[in-house]
């Protein structure tokens, strides 16, 4: 049956939970195109048949076979899309620098997009109020207090806190850290927020 | 907060000013704050209001700023530090969510701009126009890189206007009214209703669709919640 190649893809990402990045199907994609391009090639000998030789009764398969097109076209597209936005998310959770796991799953398309989507972002939050800008990832859940129990999930290094005090990130130690310091090092699971 | 924003503005030497109307930090704080539920709770992108968030910036610098002078282990600054933090969050998260909307409906937020008369307010600031264009035109050039350019002539290009879904205009927001307002035209939900006319008290709260009180969002009659 037609088409089924390119729901299956679109089955694929709907199966996976949010935020979460499969590989890229290029195999997927690639028979899709391929059927595309079957589906265009009798589309358009009988068209000429149906010009040439009057045979009127070709037309409803041509039709049949255009909308297999559009439909094929479309699931492309949202499959596609759709990993966008996942991508998108993940520059906002991760910062920056994606983990090497995940820059696996992309294609070289998608690396490039990614990299287009961080230059504007960051210009964009350049561009905020005065010199520095403001980083609008920062700061994603309300503050309830200024400092914050944090434990090293890995060693990170040092570390430089407002103040100009430096302190050692080393597995397994725990601190008494200002938040807006942590919250990016947080998210990328360097540090883990010690509820108690 | 507003004791420790106008110690910030004291030095700031009255920049507001230079605005139509002179506001006090609280207000302006208020006045953010006001932004910002409207913008988080409306499913399309307001008119920007860039001169507000640029007072605002100016007063976290002015702010942290002064926070510098002050000695370590000082109780106060800490509150000012919370103050700073709080102030930064809900000006962070109305950006953010503005530019989730502007990711989420590109083509149509850039159409609208395109149509837009010249002597009207535009509704993206300069910076997040560009930030627009620029995802327009980079999600595209990767869709024909990866799969368009593969694909039979008559099929290489998708209408992002058309492929892309507008905002919900119709879905249901919760409001308090500032400003009493007569007769506002409620239109029907299923053909059995008709239409009817609503008065809106001050202060009262209502569960309406956005589309019914939009202009009042604008005009800052009502007040998203």
């Amino acid at each position: 049956m037609f088409c089924e190649k390119a729901v299956e893809l679109v089955r694929e990402l709907h199966r996976m939970s949010d935020g979460q990045l499969p590989a890229f199907n290029e195999d997927g994609i690639r028979q899709v195109l391929e059927e595309m391009k079957a589906l265009y090639e009798q589309n358009q000998s009988d068209v000429n048949e149906a010009k040439t030789e009057g045979k009127t009764e070709l037309i409803p398969t041509v039709k049949f076979r255009h909308c297999c097109l559009l439909r094929n076209q479309r699931c492309i597209a949202a499959y596609l899309y759709d990993r966008l936005l996942r991508i998108r998310a993940l520059r906002w959770e991760y910062g920056s620098v994606l983990p090497t796991t995940i820059r696996f799953h992309m294609c070289a398309e998608e690396l490039e997009w990614f990299n287009q989507y961080k230059k504007s972002l960051a210009t964009y939050m350049r561009s905020l109020g005065g010199e520095e800008g403001l980083d609008i990832t920062q700061d994603m859940k309300p503050p309830k207090s200024l400092y914050i129990e944090v434990r090293c999930l890995k060693d990170h290094g040092e570390f430089e806190i407002d103040d100009g005090t430096v302190i050692l990130l080393k597995k397994n130690s725990q601190h008494f850290l200002p938040r807006w310091k942590c919250e990016q090092l947080i998210r990328q699971g360097v540090l883990e927020h010690v509820i108690s | 907060m507003a004791d420790a924003l106008s110690e910030a503005s004291e030095l700031s030497g009255g920049e507001e000013s230079q605005e139509e109307d002179v506001l006090t930090p609280a207000e302006l704080i208020a006045r953010l704050e006001e932004a910002w539920l409207n913008e988080k709770f409306s499913p399309e992108l307001l008119e920007n209001k860039s001169e507000l968030v640029e007072c605002v910036m100016e007063q976290l610098t002015h702010m942290e700023e002064n926070l510098q002078r002050v000695r370590k282990g000082d109780l106060k600054a800490s509150v000012h530090r919370m103050e700073i933090d709080r102030i930064r969050f809900v000006l962070s998260s109305y950006l953010r969510s503005r530019l989730q909307k502007i990711e989420k409906f590109f083509p149509h937020v850039l159409e609208k701009e395109k149509s837009r008369a010249d002597g009207d307010p535009s509704f993206l600031s300069p910076e997040e126009f560009a930030f627009a264009k620029e995802y327009l035109a980079n999600t595209e050039v990767y869709l024909k890189a990866v799969a368009l350019r593969h694909m039979p002539p008559n099929l290489q290009s998708v209408d992002m206007l058309k492929a892309v879904p507008e905002p919900c205009l119709d879905s249901f927001v919760f409001l308090r009214v500032k400003e009493r307002q007569e007769n506002i035209l409620v239109e029907p939900e299923t053909d059995e209703q008709r239409e009817y006319v609503v008065d809106l008290e001050e202060g009262s709260q209502h569960l309406m669709r956005y589309r019914t009180i939009a202009p009042l969002v604008a005009s800052g009659a009502v007040q998203l919640i």
